[in-house]
């Protein structure tokens, strides 16, 4: 017995000084993550195992979506070269590890920010990239309009999500009653909903429309306009490394200024010779050093463009009206459309 | 004299000849009698019957119905399967499977380069072959190349990158210095006298120079082969890195298969000796590895590679993300076999340990020529057994974010591009015929091995 006792303690002792050599080294990348990429020539993008319109591979295998034109973004802003990507893919189960244990530099797959996520695994949050929301979806024929509607309706739901939480509560909020039927997958619970078990099915709105694609008639079905719980996605960074998290913000800024000021891939290079406007000028580097401030240099967001449009233009070739999946942009518009993107000046 | 009196005999009905055969009548043989007697030779039977009959009346004709008659077999996108874009009902869309299924084999591998998986595939086939036709020749040769060439030359090709070029050079280096060695050796043998001891000198001597240490030589030279070939490779059209994290579908999950299959045997053999050993440390260290690994579920060793691993040790000193798991799933079946393998051990009588050891063989010998060959013959089904389950259980790697065949189906199961109704239950049905082919084959195999090994042994 103490033969093994003294084992254990030596192996304890070893893994203790390797874990804590490690956590030095980690400790110090994880404070200059910008001088790491450009010092590695790669970024390492997190991204997650496949989400239509987010990040999926095509039948070439290509990864494709918005996460991965933003993974694209953020290399061609720090290595001036959009295809300098290495995609990892992870799944939600290891994700923040792989991003603690600088795996990945930065996470671009759809994960919602909430206040434990942020708090207390040592990441932050930020930007919010698309607000998406729990919503319903019904048959045309029975005239709902609005989830109000609904009073007294059978609603297919997934279990133990904080979809079931959020319907209980949204209920329960109007004094209005509803009768669950849950299944233990999503799929299940899509399926009751389209053979008739239910009046409703609820969950995360931009998977709603994917999910009505799978219908037999998808015209059929009509995914109501309210939205009942906030999911905002973020990207994620590590705790401690501000000028990083500085870099991804202003990635995203970047692509929401360029689509308030009109600034697309097509006439990124045009703008950027003849604009007079002070704005474009400071986006795309010709006033001040904005960039420099940022430990890049002037051209960033004139580069950021030019690999992949602005937010609008990614926007629209991955989740919009040029996809499949035709999601509204709704919540996602700019501040000045009505919706909640909203970047802070560049001056 | 029973003759004679036959002979003998006055009465006409006598027959002299026997009666010509007849067929046995239709109530014993025949199919009719065939179905009463294995399908309605007792009430319970006769219910059982009908029972299973109407299973297969109630769903085989709708199966074959969805998954060929109605089934889709061409078209570019999800337009061709749906129902009322064709104007009928659409069952399974094997367009598709058509249309993705070069990512179910590749992965996200890049098109460019995915003639080198195409290599490598075709290596493979080669190796299994020669080792599975039972009068290959040059079955030495053909264990060389399966055990120590092809990982080489996959390692080189898949992964390619100056790390890859580097072990190459490496490889060809000590392939060219060992054909020179064994040149001067040609010449004058003598130089290995203290070796291989003066008869055996005497004997090569005997031989004309080129013949000399014909065996090695031959190894060396078809190595020389091989990594030539990969070298010219590696010169004109070049091996670019291609990134582990870009390795998906058929590739990957052969490849994890393949790893713990060529792994897990020689370590299992290892740790089964190691267990029944006489050595205290060696046996102690045996069980402790054997009952861990078995105590453990295998998620639980790939959560424990590729989510606890990279925050013990520093990030540069970390282990690719897809060898985690290989390495893993390697240790994991190791400890499987190692368990049937003692089995194996357990099952021979004590006569054969006597009569090796009364031979005067020492312990490694009295192993590799008495022992093992007859354990092993044993414990086929068990192997083979654990090699199906091994080879189905890399479908876990997907929870550690590594697209394996089964994941690149579900992947594509969210593609807008195919969102049709019958998407899902078409992919599921080419995963469930891929993995049921390899699995059957891999039964059928061993049942064949079994069949000659056991030729001479039938109970």
């Amino acid at each position: 017995m103490k033969k093994i006792a003294r084992a254990a303690l030596l192996a304890a002792a070893v893994a203790g000084i390797a874990s804590s050599a490690s956590h030095e080294a980690r400790a110090q990348a994880s404070r200059e993550t910008l001088k790491t990429v450009q010092g590695r020539g790669v970024l390492n993008c997190g991204i997650g195992t496949g989400l239509a319109g987010f990040g999926i591979a095509d039948a070439s295998g290509t990864w494709r979506g918005m996460n991965i034109d933003f993974c694209q973004a953020v290399a061609a802003a720090v290595l001036k070269d959009a295809g300098k990507v290495k995609f990892v893919s992870l799944s939600s189960k290891d994700r923040f590890t792989a991003l603690q244990t600088g795996e990945s530099d930065f996470i671009a797959a759809t994960t919602t920010w909430t206040m434990s996520r942020d708090t207390q695994l040592g990441l932050n949050f930020r930007p919010v990239y698309y607000y998406d929301g729990q919503g319903f979806m019904v048959k045309k024929a029975t005239g709902i309009k609005s989830a109000k509607d609904l009073s007294g309706a059978s609603i297919c739901i997934q279990q133990g999500t904080t979809t079931e939480l959020n319907t209980a509560d949204y209920f329960r909020k109007n004094s209005m009653k509803f009768e669950p039927v849950t299944f233990a997958t999503n799929n299940e619970a899509t399926e009751a909903y389209e053979s008739g078990r239910c009046d409703a099915f609820t969950t995360d709105q931009s998977v709603l429309y994917s999910e009505r694609m799978r219908f037999k008639t998808p015209d059929d079905h009509l995914v109501l306009p309210e939205t009942i719980s906030k999911e905002p996605l973020g990207y994620i960074v590590r705790h401690g490394d501000d000028q990083w998290l500085d870099v991804i913000s202003w990635a995203h800024y970047a692509l929401l200024t360029a689509e308030e000021l009109g600034v697309t891939q097509a006439n990124v290079d045009e703008m950027r010779e003849k604009s007079e406007n002070p704005d474009v000028r400071r986006l795309l580097g010709k006033e001040g050093t904005f960039g420099q401030a940022l430990g890049l240099d002037n051209d960033w967001a004139y580069r950021i463009v030019k690999a992949v449009g602005n937010y609008g233009e990614s926007f629209e070739r991955n989740l919009g009206q040029q996809s499949l999946l035709k999601i509204a942009r709704g919540q996602n518009a700019l501040w000045s459309n009505g919706g909640l993107q909203y970047a802070p000046p560049i001056r | 004299m029973t003759d004679a009196t036959t002979e003998m005999a006055p009465f006409a009905f006598v027959r002299k000849e026997t009666l010509e055969q007849q067929p046995a009548p239709l109530s014993v043989a025949g199919p009719l009698a065939w179905i009463r007697q294995h399908l309605l030779s007792s009430p319970l039977n006769i219910a059982l019957t009908l029972i299973c009959l109407y299973l297969v009346i109630d769903t085989v004709p709708g199966v074959v119905r969805f998954y060929f008659l109605d089934a889709v077999w061409s078209g570019t996108s999800r337009d061709a399967c749906l129902a009322e874009k064709v104007g009928r009902p659409v069952g399974a869309c094997w367009a598709y499977i058509a249309d993705r299924f070069q990512y179910f084999i590749y992965g996200s591998y890049p098109i460019s380069q995915r003639w080198r998986v195409n290599i490598v595939f075709a290596m493979f086939a080669l190796g299994v072959a020669w080792l599975l036709w039972t009068n290959a020749p040059k079955k030495k040769l053909g264990i060389f190349f399966f055990f120590v060439l092809l990982p080489i030359s996959a390692y080189v090709l898949l992964l390619g990158g100056p790390g890859a070029e580097r072990f190459l050079g490496i490889c060809l280096t000590l392939a060219l210095a060992l054909a020179a060695l064994y040149i001067v050796l040609s010449f004058v043998p003598q130089l290995v006298k203290f070796y291989i001891g003066e008869a055996a000198v005497g004997v090569v001597q005997q031989l004309p120079v080129w013949k000399r240490f014909w065996g090695p030589k031959r190894l060396v030279l078809f190595a020389l082969v091989v990594f030539g070939c990969l070298s010219l490779l590696v010169n004109s059209p070049g091996l670019p890195r291609v990134d582990t994290g870009l390795w998906g579908g058929m590739t990957v999950t052969f490849l994890i298969a393949a790893v713990g299959i060529v792994f897990s045997l020689p370590l299992g053999v290892v740790l089964a000796l190691g267990r029944r050993s006489k050595l205290p440390i060696i046996q102690l260290l045996s069980v402790i590895f054997i009952e861990f690994v078995r105590g453990v579920p295998l998620i639980t060793v790939l959560f424990m590679a590729n989510t606890m691993l990279p925050l013990f040790v520093p990030q540069e000193w970390s282990p690719d993300r897809l060898l985690r798991p290989l390495v893993g799933v390697a240790l994991f079946a190791a400890a499987y076999m190692a368990e049937v393998v003692r089995g194996g051990l357990q099952a021979m009588p004590k006569g054969q340990y006597e009569g090796a050891m009364s031979l005067g063989l020492g312990y490694w010998s009295m192993m590799r020529l008495i022992i093992l060959p007859q354990a092993l013959r044993i414990v086929i089904p068990g192997i083979v057994n654990t090699f199906i389950g091994l080879f189905k259980d890399t479908t876990l790697v997907t929870i550690v974010g590594i697209f394996d065949f089964l994941r690149t189906i579900e992947a594509t199961l969210v593609d807008p591009t195919w969102a049709t109704p019958t998407t899902r239950s078409t992919g599921y049905a080419f995963a469930a015929i891929f993995y049921f082919l390899c699995c059957w084959g891999m039964s059928r195999y061993s049942i064949a091995v079994e069949k000659r090994l056991a030729a001479g042994q039938k109970r």
